[in-house]
């Protein structure tokens, strides 16, 4: 492989995720280093870094849309990457976060902070500097265009392997029997 | 006379009365289905078995097999459509595999599998749809009911019980249990019932076994659905 190649920009981003896929990622070990040869990291979790760049080549999404600023970080990643990849099952269907969408977010509210029994002087949190919540968790694919997916809770770390290297071999990535889960 | 017709262009024997889908079956060649069971009478609801006779759509299920046809089945243009189909069955009910005792045992999900479902598409109904726990052995999860009817159809016609039912129309159908209560707990239900072991879903199961198999020992697991062309085996 050629070093002077331009490595492709990567960034990521948990929205209303547990971080897992993320740890699944890592869970490709040793082969982050090849991974590495072939691409650098832009906003991540593994760099810190808080913007997303313009040109970003690929952008990797977990977790769901379940407050105001995962619709626009959501939106910034959109705006910036060529190519979108939705991480796990609650980018694809909600996931976890979703199980409240048949409850009223202030039944949910109220329960959590003023009638469980155990809390005293229990407010609703209103600070300015927090997002607020949707009144339903979505899937990243009913706000932007998502380019590809790879399911489950967590997807392996070979099925995202597979994923990635599919893409940087500018193959249409596909997931056969034993990769693809959606649990 | 020869009773053959091709299927994807290879000649599958046949004999007088079958299917296109029992031939198949019988000659081990799989097509995606999940309202079809092959000891109950066939409804034709899912679509998911189309495929193209002669170059017409048609259920593969309840299509007579006759000599000479020519039936496509495993094309991009007919799985593409049953992708299509099985992503709608998904954002009308709220599946969500990881919480789900049937996940690795479920045809929805294998179906999907073998379709390279890798996301529902649509946006989702999220609807909201109350479980029943009322039988002292089975729980009811109609969230994941996809309306195939087999439970309908085994209660009726093998346990002669009558416990489900398919109310409403178009979109609004949905499973019903026959008492006044509504209630599973009233009805002559038993584990035994055929109709509790032909869900091809998770909605109708069995209470204190739930995730005994361990991932990666579960049916689909070991082997996809494309490898059974008969899903006679139920959990």
């Amino acid at each position: 492989m050629s070093t002077d190649k331009k490595k492709l920009k990567v960034a990521t981003t948990s929205l209303a995720g547990c971080f897992g896929c993320h740890m699944s990622f890592l869970d490709i070990d040793e082969r982050l280093f090849t991974l590495l040869e072939h691409i650098e990291f832009d906003r991540s979790p593994l760099t810190d870094i808080k913007t997303v760049s313009p040109g970003t080549d690929i952008g990797i999404i977990e977790g769901g849309l379940c407050n105001a600023e995962n619709v626009h970080v959501l939106r910034e990643f959109r705006q910036n990457c060529r190519i979108l990849i939705g991480m796990g099952a609650c980018a694809v269907n909600g996931g976890l976060p979703a199980q409240r969408n048949h409850l009223p977010l202030t039944t949910i509210l109220e329960e959590v902070y003023h009638t469980s029994p155990g809390l005293s002087n229990g407010m609703i949190p209103n600070d300015p500097e927090l997002p607020l919540p949707l009144n339903k968790v979505h899937p990243i694919h009913e706000v932007v265009k998502i380019d590809y997916f790879i399911p489950g809770c967590p997807p392996s770390g070979d099925a995202i392997w597979k994923v990635l290297t599919d893409l940087l071999a500018g193959k249409e990535p596909e997931l056969g029997h034993g990769l693809m889960h959606y649990d | 006379m020869s009773h053959t017709f091709t299927l994807d262009g290879k000649p599958v024997p046949f004999t007088e009365g079958q299917t296109i889908m029992q031939a198949a079956s019988a000659a081990g060649i799989f097509i995606p289905h999940l309202c079809y069971h092959p000891e109950f009478k066939p409804h034709g609801s899912c679509k998911l078995c189309t495929v193209k006779v002669n170059g017409r759509h048609t259920a593969s299920c309840t299509m007579r097999a006759a000599a000479g046809m020519v039936v496509e089945s495993e094309t991009e243009e007919i799985n593409a459509e049953r992708r299509a189909l099985t992503q709608m069955l998904f954002v009308e009910g709220n599946h969500f595999c990881p919480s789900c005792e049937k996940s690795g045992n479920c045809q929805l999900q294998a179906t999907a599998y073998h379709l390279g479902m890798m996301s529902p598409h649509y946006d989702h109904f999220f609807p909201n749809r109350a479980v029943d726990a009322s039988h002292p052995e089975v729980l009811l999860d109609f969230n994941r009911c996809i309306l195939c009817s087999l439970c309908v159809r085994a209660s009726r016609d093998v346990d002669g019980k009558n416990v489900f039912a398919l109310s409403g129309r178009g979109i609004r159908t949905h499973l019903i249990v026959n008492a006044r209560s509504g209630k599973l707990g009233d009805t002559d239900f038993t584990l035994a019932d055929k109709a509790a072991q032909v869900c091809p879903v998770g909605v109708i199961l069995k209470k204190r076994q739930g995730f005994a198999v361990p991932i990666g020992e579960r049916r689909f697991d070991k082997a996809p659905i494309s490898a059974t062309a008969e899903t006679t085996e139920e959990r």
